[in-house]
């Protein structure tokens, strides 16, 4: 290795130690966090999951997503996300169609199972995206759902 | 303001809390079919879950969260009579809060 590609390595090092501290150093007690504007306003899902601080989002099959096949009425589309990771600090549901795709965010305090069940608003036919943040760490799981008649707009 | 009906029940170790609150969950981008205008938005923002004293679940949602909205989730430690308290605040700053016994 010569010496400008140490010193690009090194550099490279460094950089990712600073972020690596900056992430922790960030405040991660989500359940003292207020309603973020931002988050509900990123329009596409790669925006709403840098907005989470999502990175590195892990495809898992430790996340389950019960929700209908085709949903008659998008004003009303019944979801339950549950998850078998240990750890669970906050289940994010989004539907990826939607003009803003995040629909809710979930923190859970001590004792908390990995579950929630709710009812969304889809716009159109759409993958909904489950974002579970498990021990520090994001894994998301997809599901796509036909919508006969929006739930948004009209 | 008496929107919000709460349901706990405990199965084995586990707590089951199903709450249905009566809210219109407005988005901001429907429009009035009469007037044509915006119907301004108008929707709950945070809801918060306790069990006793301690938070259980603190969440965040948007307008896309359906009209009349139901939200359920569980929890380990809860006891039969035990108080299980849901609170919403919305964007206009309107709120409520509901304490039902673990049944």
């Amino acid at each position: 290795m010569n010496r400008r590609l140490l010193l690009k390595h090194s550099l490279a090092t460094s950089i990712a130690a600073v972020m690596a501290t900056a992430g922790i150093t960030i405040p991660t007690n989500s359940m003292a966090a207020a309603w973020i504007e931002a988050e509900f306003n990123a329009k596409a899902v790669d925006k709403v999951f840098a907005e989470l601080g999502a990175t590195d989002v892990a495809q898992s099959d430790k996340i389950t997503i019960k929700a209908p096949d085709i949903a008659e009425n998008g004003a009303v589309v019944p979801i339950t996300i549950s998850t078998s990771l240990e750890n669970v600090e906050s289940i994010s549901i989004l539907a990826d169609q939607n003009e803003s795709p995040l629909t809710s965010t979930f923190n859970f305090g001590k004792g908390a199972v990995g579950f929630v069940a709710t009812r969304i608003k889809m716009g159109k036919t759409a993958n909904l995206v489950a974002v579970v943040k498990a021990g520090g760490k994001f894994y998301q799981a997809k599901k796509e759902v036909k919508v006969t008649i929006g739930g948004c707009g009209g | 303001m008496g929107s919000i009906k709460i349901r706990a029940k405990l199965k084995g170790e586990i707590t089951e809390v199903r709450t249905l609150i009566k809210h219109k969950m407005e988005t901001g981008l429907r429009k009035d079919k009469k007037t044509k205008k915006l119907i301004p938005a108008h929707f709950i923002q945070e809801v918060t879950a306790k069990h006793g004293d301690i938070e259980i679940v603190h969440a965040h949602w948007g307008g896309a969260i359906s009209k009349n909205p139901y939200f359920s989730f569980q929890f380990k430690g809860g006891k039969v009579g035990d108080d299980v308290t849901i609170s919403w605040i919305d964007n206009k700053g309107e709120k409520d809060s509901a304490t039902a016994k673990i049944k």
